[in-house]
């Protein structure tokens, strides 16, 4: 049976709603099964994957750095790429390139990559499914 | 003396996983420590962060584990106990959802609605979140 190819949109930045962990749920079940994913992080999900993210400790639990654990999202991009290819799928994840511009968050995970419109066009036209999880 | 301010928390479980607490319930903890004096109205949704028990497993992704996931209601408590900041529940908004009083977190009061505007009276800021 040929794998299936499974492409999601994101817009949502980091760190602002309940949406991306939705979403990171699917793809990490996707990535399991050994789907091929493509994600296309558009507007502020460009910024998932910037690389300079960094934890910290939240004073407010009393807790410093090591203990709070705290989650980045680059991490969790990371660890998709990494669940896809030991399931034997693969994840092409692009970062909108004027998105990530206008952010400044031009520095991203290795194995994403900068894109634009036409490569989420060339996605959906190439894809089993597609979902959009917009910004609401 | 600090301004007394009045904190309406509406909007509920808005990326508590990726931050680990609700944005708004942590600045207002953090303010505390700085001196500001907060009361908290739990209202709509956010009512069910006074709900005892309630938690969450962590994300998992590939070989990423989140080990700290959110636990509100212990968040609620640390208000409470811990900061001494009033948390007030909107009685009704509990009724409308099926959320009996007995579910709820010790300390917490609970308001009725026709109450809310004499509260306001009481506070020189009044913040809806």
């Amino acid at each position: 049976m040929s794998r299936k190819t499974l492409t999601i949109a994101l817009m949502d930045p980091p760190y602002e709603s309940e949406n991306l962990t939705t979403a990171f749920r699917i793809l990490e079940v996707a990535a399991r099964r050994g789907y091929h994913i493509n994600v296309f992080a558009y507007e502020g999900a460009a910024g998932l994957a910037f690389v300079r993210q960094t934890q910290h400790p939240n004073p407010v639990h009393g807790k410093d750095v090591a203990e709070e654990n705290h989650p980045t999202t680059k991490d969790q991009v990371a660890a998709l790429l990494a669940a896809a290819e030991q399931s034997g799928g693969k994840v092409d994840w692009v970062n909108c390139g004027m998105c990530v511009d206008e952010r400044g968050v031009n520095e991203f995970v290795p194995g994403t990559r900068r894109g634009s419109p036409a490569d989420f066009h060339a996605f959906a036209e190439a894809s089993d499914n597609v979902l959009v999880i917009p910004t609401k | 003396m600090p301004k007394k301010t009045l904190n309406i928390v509406e909007s509920a479980y808005r990326a508590v996983m990726e931050e680990q607490d609700d944005t708004i319930l942590w600045l207002l903890a953090a303010m505390q420590v700085a001196g500001a004096e907060h009361t908290v109205v739990l209202r709509g949704n956010a009512v069910n962060y006074a709900v005892a028990g309630q938690g969450v497993p962590g994300l998992t992704v590939g070989e990423w584990k989140q080990t700290q996931a959110p636990k509100m209601d212990r968040d609620v408590l640390d208000l409470v106990e811990k900061r001494k900041i009033p948390v007030y529940v909107v009685a009704e908004d509990l009724a409308d959802r099926g959320i009996e009083r007995g579910e709820l977190v010790p300390g917490v009061q609970l308001l009725g609605r026709t109450a809310l505007p004499g509260l306001f009276a009481e506070y020189e800021l009044v913040a809806h979140w």
